[in-house]
């Protein structure tokens, strides 16, 4: 099969490399109809997430039909599923009270040992994210073994399109489950930093929510269009002061609570490499590491930090103080997917939450590499890539 | 069902660990256990000490698993199950017309293979195995494993204890750990796999072919 393959750093191919099998009970082949980049994904295309291996096949976002199944899996073949990019087991302590993406046992023994020494817990197994996630082979191909396929996929019915249920996989449940953390009431003013695909759907979902009023932060125009569109008031950071503006739109209360969609990935892992590479890239490090701080410093007395940025090393200059002495409440993780998948597939079908909106790209996965380009270096018009495997190249 | 064979374990029960022939004493809690074997200063599992047992290494580990104790100790004790997980654990061979006896195939570092003939040293019923080898074993070992209850309904507790004399001193020990098949980590990774099958039905694999399987499949 073709399959978008990982080389080094900002080298990605389309390979030609042997179809899965299925190899345990409750694996489904998914021969897949769209995948899409992620923001995370850029933090492997530019190699600061270590544990990867030439010739990895990346992708975590991912749907299709079934084609095969294990003895033990309960879908059927020619069903059309999305797949969360957490694997979960289903029946672990951690599945058993939802917290699906934290499950004991979808991360092959071996390569636990990386994040249980750096967390003190081992990570569940994710989809084409590093060995450290399982070193699972990715949804960016045009076949994917998906393990215990009982639990995950999720069956999507005929009439809706693939662009409109597709981002069920994660950056939907992801923007829900940020809102989810950041307790929402009905009077609330939230703060989003970062619109991105993240982002801009913990700005759906914040409304939805029924805050009274979200305020998105960037400073790409485009995608602080976006966000007006979708019903939030913006400040753009390039030309404002933030804090000020936060404070003057919340008439003086300050925001009830902050959600940062920034994200800062770890620049290596091991606590020695940390400062040095922190050195290294002091610009883009700096700015990061201000929108976390920001917007702990923007949020009212007793109020609620969100963070679905994805962060995996160490950071210093942290406002702990801040944290403690306006008696902040700090929620975060990686996003239990399967969780919210039934509600949101009903909420797409009933036509509350939109989807399609952010797809800038269609591209043939021939035209993978193309696509992580251009979602790296053209922020501001590519939202959102999806790769479709039937797609021609060039199309 | 209790057997007792206390006769030759002189060794571990002097570097304090004993492992074959600890009372588990119904109703008698872990913690007092531990403080009626004298100078302990916390309740920590005594194999968490930082201290020397003598010749032996001693390595220790508890993973919670949510099926019933029954259905574990059955599945542990059935000793052809645990090449099933054990990662150097080669095949278990059953001695016949000796139920209590068993020859262990173990894989060592660099390509090695030890038999390993083990007793069984005590045994109740859904609570608790202990093994030892017998004097004619290529290595000097005793384990134990423990099922007990967790709290609520999270399943069971399974405590792993494994002494061992090292093959070739403490340098051979040294190579082992530093060629990734410590013992430490081997019972780490035994126990993970053993929640995985009980818990799953499987044990997680990255292998997207078979031959990918087969090339990293450790057992």
């Amino acid at each position: 099969m073709r399959a978008l393959t990982w080389h080094g750093k900002q080298d990605v191919r389309v390979d030609t490399v042997d179809d899965p099998e299925i190899i345990n009970p409750r694996d489904a082949i998914i021969k897949v109809t769209s995948t899409a980049i992620c923001g995370s994904d850029l933090h492997l295309y530019d190699a600061v997430i270590p544990s990867l291996v030439p010739g990895d096949i990346l992708g975590h976002e991912f749907m299709g039909e079934v084609v095969e199944t294990g003895s033990a899996s309960t879908l059927q073949k020619g069903q059309r599923v999305v797949v969360p990019f957490p694997i979960s087991c289903g029946s672990c302590f951690h599945c058993s009270i939802t917290q699906y993406s934290c499950c004991e046992n979808s991360n092959p023994v071996e390569k636990q040992d990386m994040s249980e020494k750096l967390y003190g817990y081992p990570m569940a197994g994710i989809f084409g994210y590093s060995h450290m996630t399982g070193g699972y082979s990715g949804g960016q191909a045009e076949y994917v073994r998906v393990p215990f396929s009982d639990v995950g996929p999720i069956v999507v019915p005929d009439h809706l399109d693939d662009d409109d249920v597709l981002f069920l996989s994660d950056i939907l449940p992801t923007g829900w489950m940020a809102a989810e953390n950041a307790d929402i009431g009905p009077d609330d003013t939230v703060a989003v930093w970062g619109c991105g695909p993240v982002g801009l759907f913990a700005i759906q979902s914040a409304l939805l929510m029924g805050a009274a009023q979200v305020i998105a932060i960037d400073h790409y125009p485009h995608r602080l269009e976006l966000a007006k569109k979708l019903g939030a008031a913006t400040i753009n950071f390039r030309t404002t002061d933030v804090r000020e503006a936060l404070m003057e739109m919340s008439g003086g209360i300050g925001v009830d609570a902050v959600i940062d969609a920034v994200g800062m990935e770890a620049h290596g892992f091991a606590i020695d490499n940390m400062i040095d590479i922190a050195k290294q890239t002091i610009g883009i490090g700096a700015d990061r590491a201000s929108a976390l701080k920001q917007a702990i410093l923007a949020v009212r007395p007793g109020g609620r930090v969100s963070m679905p940025g994805v962060y995996g090393g160490m950071t210093d200059k942290f406002p702990l103080g801040a944290l403690m002495e306006k008696g902040l409440q700090l929620r975060t993780g990686q996003t239990h997917v399967h969780r919210y998948l039934k509600d949101l597939l009903a909420m797409i079908e009933e036509g509350k939450v939109d989807t399609t909106f952010l797809i800038s790209h269609r591209l043939g996965l021939e035209d993978a590499p193309t696509g992580y380009k251009n979602f790296k270096e053209q922020q501001d018009t590519w939202t959102k890539v999806v790769l479709k495997p039937g797609m021609m190249a060039g199309a | 069902m209790r057997r007792e064979n206390t006769s030759r374990w002189p060794y571990l029960a002097l570097a304090g660990i004993g492992l074959a022939t600890i009372p588990i004493a119904a109703g008698m809690n872990a913690t007092r256990r531990r403080r009626e074997r004298g100078n302990d200063h916390d309740s920590a599992p005594g194999h968490t000490a930082r201290r020397s047992f003598g010749d032996y290494q001693v390595v220790g580990r508890t993973v919670t698993i949510a099926k019933p104790r029954a259905e574990l100790f059955a599945f542990w004790r059935d000793f052809s199950n645990l090449a099933t997980f054990m990662a150097n654990l080669d095949k278990v061979e059953t001695v016949t017309g000796d139920p209590e006896c068993s020859i262990w195939h173990i894989r060592g570092p660099v390509g090695t293979t030890y038999a390993v003939e083990t007793r069984i040293a005590r045994e109740i019923q859904d609570e608790l195995i202990a093994w030892r080898s017998t004097e004619d074993s290529e290595i000097d070992t005793e384990g134990r494993v423990t099922f007990e209850d967790a709290p609520g309904d999270r399943g069971t507790r399974v405590g792993l204890i494994i002494a061992y004399k090292p093959k070739g001193g403490k340098i051979g020990d040294t190579i082992a750990t530093l060629s990734g098949r410590g013992p430490e980590m081997q019972a780490r990774h035994d126990l993970k796999r053993l929640k995985m099958l009980m818990e799953t039905g499987e044990i997680a694999t990255p292998a997207r072919t078979y031959a990918d399987y087969n090339k990293e499949d450790p057992r």
